[in-house]
């Protein structure tokens, strides 16, 4: 260096400058996320009270987060006693009455996950810091989730997920400040497995196309050990960069192999460009093994039904909720959503807005915000009336259970919204697990115990 | 002092006020408040603006200096973040020995890349780093996945039990430096204000100003003249008989080392990491913050680093119910076209925003932020027209990148 005068004095003055640095950390003494005095982070003050939706607004996943916004600012509508009550007056649990949560009116602040961990994570940190948020919620990528999900068990708030489909969310990641409403890759593979089976046969093989990334593999762990189960055999399963859009050199290969059956572990784009694909191959067309070549694709979106267009028809898939399901709940819900938006809600609305509800309700029942009476208010809680029949959430690993739809792409679609049929409701018994199944992680994956924050 | 001349002295010093004083600075509005949306006082926000601060620094010491544009520098951040993390779930929950880590790997990565990518110079040095950035986002993606946790990241869990921490069992570690938590706070209360000062900032500022200090050293020495005529004439320098690619090469490593502080110091604020950090639009964005900055300028990148976080974290936070707030005293009809005319520029629409803001700078400001305070500033001094400020000279370099 040009300038290096180690004088005396100057030694002295740096010397002192430094230990006023080192002193700085030894002031701090309170903790930001225990707020006040109350016992827990962010307790509402005043007549109000603030929930988080951090939803992917820009990025792959942004059709699916305006879509749970909209679901987002609806259920605040009807805690708030606005619009005509939707769900509110389906649902078993009778504490919601219109008049906020606990008596205080709800508000809500948004952000952008943009599907990165480190943006959501952002986002959801100002919300906690800044904005006073007492519970998170939403989502669109199990990525996403789990990182959130981690966060908000460290600050000492509620995190109620949005659409998260991997095993892991609830499995090895679980944690006790966190819940999950959607189903998951076990279920998915659980439930299609016998309609595959009872539309396909017994002796088929099957070719996994996955996608390379955590969902994917716990996708196609899910579906591989269930058909493996009634006999299918796994010829090949190969991974697919995620950033891919054109899958042709993965899907030459499968006719090759002797497979008869292909599984399309993809989500969003990735599987409207590889259906596609197969379709355009000519797969469904072929006969292999004097059987008719099959496609299957076990998570099902309406809005990949609608990017995949005609492709779709006839291809068997799992979805959590869809909007013509005509129980009492569903019906409510698609009535309310449809008359402020004009168009029937997602899945991920479905999810996200029941997901509120059941957070509103366990505040209620437990008459706290603190997020520990919270988390004993949900813990083996069973519902009705949300638009999946008889619901629990269970203790173990905070995962709801319920029934599960396996759908069909519509031979023949009414409207552009009219694009899956349900060949059949999966009931509960048939899609749960241990706790410590080892796709979930096996015995190491605990909750933990409830943080409060303070 | 410090073996600085005045003006650097007076710079760093001014850097080191707004860094300290930052709680206060960045939360002008009561808590209350319509214009609290505005406040970015609070620690997240404060601790990124330092971070990124120091992830420009490095970028301008190689960039500023010697005009090769990597685009790749997002993966050096990544890497310094896995190695910090690493540290914290195998050794010791302590920030400094995995934010040293962070550093260490950063480097050391950055040798190899820096090592095959010099060979080119201009584009096709850009080309190179941005695929080995790309490589690394892959890696860490999906083929790294057992090391890197692969799209789901890492984290510090209950199953975690660092040698040298004591944790009961199940519990969760937390980031601390010799005891004191990250995440701790002290709140000031004055009035409707409220200002938080928060530890982990603090760290990460102090960081930050370590890094400047060494920034200005650099700027300052005969190696950084020595980085300066690679950025005028490489060629000529090379015909003259010096060999440039250890310097080039040393610029490269160090500024990659300060990617992996600041990747350690996200670890050490926010213990999680996932593979989009080295994604390459997270490169793209810290030539962005160098340019909006003002680059070859000392205090530029840590501008335009501050203000790229502040538009992300701010602007898209602000949603149409928001609006409607604020505009809720004109009538129904200009209310609701008002909303209409704004909404495009929030919430998802700020990148909307911060490429226009980028567009008028580059085009109005060629040197960017600071070159916008120098013409104020000059207004002011109406008399010594032709005084220089400290980052004139260095801003008069300003070059296109070959």
């Amino acid at each position: 260096m040009s300038k290096s005068n180690f004088t005396r004095r100057g030694v002295l003055k740096t010397s002192v400058l430094a230990g006023g640095a080192l002193a700085v950390p030894t002031i701090f003494d309170g903790s930001v996320w225990a707020d006040g005095h109350t016992g827990f982070t962010n307790a509402p003050e005043g007549g109000t009270v603030t929930l988080g939706f951090n939803v992917p607004q820009s990025g792959p996943y942004a059709d699916e987060g305006a879509d749970e916004l909209r679901a987002y600012e609806l259920a605040v509508e009807h805690l708030n006693g606005g619009g005509d009550g939707g769900m509110l007056n389906t649902f078993t649990s009778k504490t919601l009455d219109g008049t906020g949560i606990n008596g205080k009116k709800v508000e809500y602040v948004t952000g952008d996950t943009q599907t990165k961990s480190d943006a959501a994570r952002a986002s959801a940190r100002s919300m906690i810091e800044k904005d006073g948020a007492i519970m998170i919620t939403g989502g669109s990528s199990s990525g996403v989730a789990v990182a959130v999900q981690a966060l908000c068990q460290e600050a000492g708030v509620i995190f109620m997920a949005g659409l998260t489909h991997s095993n892991d969310t609830t499995g090895k990641d679980r944690k006790a400040n966190g819940f999950r409403h959607f189903f998951n890759s076990y279920m998915s593979g659980a439930a299609l497995a016998p309609v595959l089976a009872a539309n396909y046969g017994t002796d088929r093989k099957a070719y996994h196309l996955t996608a390379d990334y955590n969902w994917g593999y716990t996708t196609e762990e899910a579906v591989r050990s269930s058909t493996e189960a009634m006999g299918w055999e796994t010829v090949n399963a190969v991974k697919t960069p995620l950033t891919q859009t054109d899958f042709s050199s993965y899907i030459a290969p499968v006719l090759q192999s002797g497979a008869d059956t292909l599984i399309l572990n993809h989500y969003g784009g990735n599987m409207v460009n590889s259906l596609t694909n197969a379709v355009q191959f000519g797969l469904r067309d072929k006969q292999v093994n004097g059987k008719d070549f099959q496609i299957v694709v076990p998570l099902y979106s309406r809005l990949m039904a609608k990017g995949a267009g005609a492709n779709v028809k006839g291809i068997f898939g799992s979805t959590n909720w869809h909007w013509s399901l005509t129980d009492e709940g569903s019906k409510a819900f698609v009535k309310s959503f449809g008359t402020k938006y004009g168009f029937p809600p997602s899945q991920a609305a479905h999810t996200c807005y029941v997901q509120t509800l059941l957070y509103a309700d366990a505040v209620n029942r437990a008459g706290s915000f603190n997020p520990c009476a919270v988390v004993e208010a949900l813990e083996g809680y069973e519902f009705d009336g949300l638009g999946n029949g008889p619901t629990l959430y269970r203790a173990d690993d905070h995962q709801c259970f319920k029934d599960v739809l396996v759908v069909k792409g519509k031979e023949n679609p009414t409207s552009e919204f009219d694009l899956l049929e349900i060949v059949e409701i999966t009931p509960r018994a048939q899609v749960e697990y241990a706790p410590d199944h080892p796709q979930m992680g096996g015995a190491a994956a605990t909750l933990g115990t409830c943080n409060p924050g303070a | 002092m410090f073996g600085l001349s005045t003006k650097d002295t007076t710079l760093l010093l001014f850097v080191a006020a707004l860094t300290l004083l930052a709680p206060f600075l960045l939360n002008p509005f009561p808590e209350n408040s319509a214009m609290a949306q505005f406040n970015a006082g609070y620690p997240d926000l404060m601790q990124r603006f330092v971070i990124f601060g120091t992830f420009a620094i490095g970028f301008n010491i190689l960039f500023g200096l010697t005009g090769y544009l990597s685009f790749g520098h997002a993966a050096f951040l990544g890497v310094g973040s896995y190695g910090a993390i690493w540290m914290m779930k195998l050794l010791t929950l302590n920030v400094i020995p995995a934010i040293i880590m962070g550093v260490i790997f950063a480097g050391l990565f950055a040798l190899l890349v820096g090592y095959i990518s010099l060979r080119r110079s201009g584009i096709y040095f850009s080309i190179l780093t941005l695929a080995f950035a790309q490589m690394s986002y892959a890696l860490a993606y999906s083929v790294l996945t057992p090391i890197t946790g692969g799209e789901t990241g890492l984290q510090l869990k209950a199953t975690d039990t660092p040698l040298l921490s004591n944790l009961a069992p199940g519990e969760i570690g937390r980031a601390n430096l010799f005891g004191v938590d990250m995440r701790s706070s002290y709140e000031l209360v004055i009035g409707d204000w409220l200002f938080t000062f928060n530890a982990g900032y603090y760290i990460a500022a102090v960081c930050m100003l370590i890094g400047f200090y060494i920034s200005i050293r650099i700027f300052r020495s005969p190696f950084g003249m020595m980085l300066r005529a690679v950025k005028s004439n490489q060629q000529r320098m090379n015909y003259t008989g010096l060999n440039s690619k250890p310097y080039t090469l040393a610029a490269f490593v160090i500024s990659g080392m300060y990617a992996g502080l600041a990747g350690g110091l996200m670890v050490a604020m926010d213990t999680q990491v996932g593979p989009e950090r080295m994604f390459w639009t997270a490169s793209g964005e810290v030539v962005l913050m160098a340019i909006l900055g003002g680059v070859g300028t000392l205090i530029g990148p840590v501008l335009g680093a501050g203000m790229i976080k502040y538009m992300e974290n701010i602007l898209s936070k602000i949603n149409d119910a928001i609006l409607h707030q604020w505009f809720a005293f004109m009538p129904d009809g200009i209310e609701n076209l008002l909303v209409a005319i704004f909404h495009p520029f929030i919430g998802k629409g700020w990148h909307l925003t911060l490429g226009m803001l980028f567009m008028l700078i580059v085009i109005f400001l060629p040197g960017g932020l600071v070159e916008g305070g120098q013409r104020i500033g000059r207004i002011f001094r109406r008399r010594d027209r032709k005084a220089d400020s400290v980052e004139s000279d260095a801003a008069k370099q300003r070059k296109p990148a070959e």
